[in-house]
């Protein structure tokens, strides 16, 4: 479904992805932990088509479709979907406004008739109760005031309105309590599905108590250095990052001094 | 013939015909404006108040109507139509700066509320009408040129207590059959009186835009200059929203001046979204302890059109507050000029005054300037101010198009959210739902955005 090939990303010119290689199935739901610094976020973002991270080498095939070729509005519509570790707050768009109009433009691409207000509002609606946000969240601006939780909630719930093939919840843990995490690790949950990947970018364990993935891999320094099943969260969980990185640094380091 | 000479001409032929003339106060007032005016001129950027806005372009021009005008009526209609009815409201409509009974439509009145033109109120009752005309010295020398010239206006007078129920729209529609109009509105609140009034200055250019070739050479063109003169008696309530959408071609100088008593609260919008040139001069004085103002405003210039806005706000009395929020969209190569003064007076303690000025750039060419002028006289105040010159932000857009908003779309977006922010402040919401409209008939992909 999702196959990296040897990317290279950098921004102003400081490389941070250094040869990345990952390989996600359909219905696979991946786990990317790593420290910080070591490239999650960029990955995410490059994935998603931010313009400021340059792509210097390497190969993204998204059934194949090269991935990197597409504008981020188009990768949208075909169904890509990254929850943002800082969701952006938009003074003056109503969070209704913005959320119909991008499920319209993804059933525009899908060829699906555009829902018409009342549709809409109730499809939303159901969707909002789900992930237990109030109404009055549809007439705020979006994301403005929201706190830590909302704003993760209202991630989901765009996640949910989208319905993506490949959802990417960037850090989708951070900054929330035990019960604000467990609600929209639910969230999450419900939308696992045989035709739907998913990349879970984390730096703690925790969420992957509640977002059990098939896989897990070590981001260290831009590169997978680990790949393993759940139990490798735990490992990290106990022995902490400083490990892979000493293993990552140790070979380097000699290769130097030779 | 210079400009000067075409309007001492203009008043030398015309001052028998002016209404009140003969009115011995009037008649020597207007003499002294029209001397004052000859004697300064038009301002250009020499004067400091005047050092982004020169007004010398009119010392060339031939004031022409527009050369294929829309009829009067259908530029009312047009204005009319946009559900407004359903609110009520009171229609004062002038052509070419003189009133047009025909089109002007006053509901229901409650007792103690005058509103009539300014003519007609010289020709009955010139007494009501000295102590708020206003007077030579004030303001800069197009407000002389108004004092001496002024064909008419709206005159409002709202006794002790009365409440205008629904809004007064004076409708100012300019470049008829004449280029220039020079209209003054007297609004008179005494205490506890309460009126929301929107001006609207529209123009009757058609689809062609004929005139635009002319008029970026900037020798022919309409002009209005308008002044609006407000006094605010104790505990009175006047809002004020000005919509200037005047055709491309015409050069706007207004200036509105309002004097508030004790516990008196006004409120301006100037919403400044046409005209070739527009400058507002928009000042306050509090008079009396524990007023309040809201200066808001919102301005759009595209092309090569500029638009700025001069405020003052006296803080003269103590525990006054004064809110002032400015915002302007600049496309093309449009320019934009905001200065906010704000001057808290020896012993106005406990004054309360904040100010804010943003700019957004859409085109390289555009150029903001926004100078915040605090002089404070007085210990225990608060005073704050801030201003910024940017451009769409990065991250909300890629925010958008990861949702799947194209690029245009998302933009269009950013640019209303950030224009219809200074729109959330009116709070008669058929007044807000027309500003929005006209903002959004000007900004790219604006249809997009109704159900916002």
């Amino acid at each position: 479904m999702l196959d990296i090939r040897n990317l290279h990303a950098s921004v102003d010119g400081k490389p941070i992805l250094r040869g990345l290689d990952l390989h996600v199935g359909t219905g696979e739901v991946h786990a990317i932990m790593g420290p910080n610094g070591s490239g999650k976020s960029t990955l995410a973002q490059v994935l998603a088509g931010r313009d400021s991270f340059t792509v210097e080498d390497g190969s993204v095939s998204w059934d194949g479709v090269d991935l990197l070729a597409m504008p981020t509005e188009e990768r949208a519509r075909a169904g890509l979907f990254l929850a943002f570790q800082y969701p952006v707050e938009i003074p003056g768009v109503s969070n209704a406004y913005f959320l119909k109009a991008a499920v319209n433009a993804v059933r525009r691409h899908r060829g699906e008739p555009e829902y018409d207000a009342m549709d809409f509002l109730k499809r939303v609606k159901a969707e909002m109760k789900a992930v237990g946000m109030r109404e009055e969240f549809l007439y705020r601006s979006v994301n403005e005031g929201f706190s830590g939780g909302e704003k993760k909630r209202n991630e989901v719930l765009q996640m949910a309105l989208l319905e993506p093939r490949l959802a990417i919840l960037d850090e989708t843990d951070s900054g929330l309590d035990i019960d604000a995490l467990r609600t929209v690790a639910d969230g999450v949950n419900r939308l696992r599905s045989p035709e739907r990947s998913m990349i879970v970018i984390t730096h703690y364990q925790r969420l992957l108590d509640y977002i059990v993935p098939d896989h897990v891999h070590v981001l260290s320094r831009g590169r997978i250095v680990r790949s393993g099943g759940r139990e490798l969260a735990h490992e990290l969980e106990e022995r902490g990052y400083g490990w892979i990185d000493e293993a990552q640094a140790t070979p380097a380091a000699q290769g130097a001094a030779s | 013939m210079s400009t000067l000479e075409h309007w001492l001409q203009r008043y030398n032929a015309g001052r028998d015909a002016l209404p009140g003339a003969g009115v011995p106060w009037l008649d020597a007032l207007r003499e002294e404006a029209i001397m004052r005016f000859a004697d300064e001129g038009w301002p250009s950027n020499r004067l400091e108040n005047w050092r982004h806005t020169s007004l010398a372009l009119l010392e060339e021009r031939s004031f022409a109507p527009a050369a294929a005008p829309l009829a009067p009526e259908a530029v009312l209609q047009r204005l009319r139509r946009d559900g407004e009815e359903a609110a009520g409201g009171h229609w004062l409509v002038f052509v070419d700066g003189r009133h047009a009974p025909a089109l002007s439509e006053l509901g229901a009145l409650p007792g103690g509320a005058e509103i009539c033109s300014l003519a007609e109120v010289l020709a009955t009752h010139p007494d009501w009408v000295e102590a708020y005309f206003g007077t030579v010295e004030e303001g800069a020398s197009p407000v002389a040129l108004n004092a001496a010239l002024a064909t008419d206006g709206a005159f409002v007078r709202l006794a002790r207590g009365v409440a205008l129920d629904a809004p007064l729209h004076v409708v100012f529609i300019g470049g008829v059959r004449e280029g220039a109009s020079l209209v003054r509105n007297l609004i008179v609140a005494e205490a506890g009186a309460e009126a929301t009034i929107v001006e609207h200055y529209v123009g009757v250019e058609g689809a062609g835009d004929v005139q635009a070739g002319a008029a970026a050479a900037g020798t022919a063109g309409a002009l209005t200059n308008a002044v609006t003169r407000i006094a605010a008696a104790q505990d009175a309530r006047i809002t004020h929203l000005k919509l200037q959408e005047e055709d491309r071609s015409t050069v706007h100088v207004a200036q509105i001046a309002a004097v508030q008593a004790r516990g008196s609260v006004f409120a301006s919008h100037s919403l400044s979204f046409g005209a070739q040139l527009a400058r507002n001069d928009i000042t306050t004085r509090f008079d009396g302890e524990g007023c309040e103002a809201l200066l808001n405003g919102l301005f759009h210039v595209d092309g090569r059109r500029h638009v700025d806005h001069h405020t003052r706000i006296d803080h003269a009395q103590p525990r006054g507050t004064s809110r002032e929020f400015y915002r302007g969209v600049l496309d093309g190569a449009g320019r934009g000029v905001f200065a906010g003064r704000i001057l808290v007076a020896p012993g106005a303690v406990r004054t309360d005054a904040m100010q804010r000025a943003d700019n957004l750039l859409l085109s390289p060419q555009a150029e903001a300037d926004a100078r915040p002028e605090l002089e404070i006289y007085a210990d225990d105040v608060k005073c704050a101010h801030g201003s910024t010159v940017g451009q769409i932000d990065e991250d909300s857009l890629f925010y958008l198009r990861t949702r799947g908003l194209d690029e245009a779309h998302a933009r269009n977006l950013l640019t209303y959210a950030f224009a219809a922010e200074v729109l959330e402040r009116i709070g008669l919401a058929p007044l807000k739902r027309r500003a929005q409209a006209a903002i959004r008939a000007r900004l790219p992909g604006g249809e997009l955005m109704e159900a916002l």
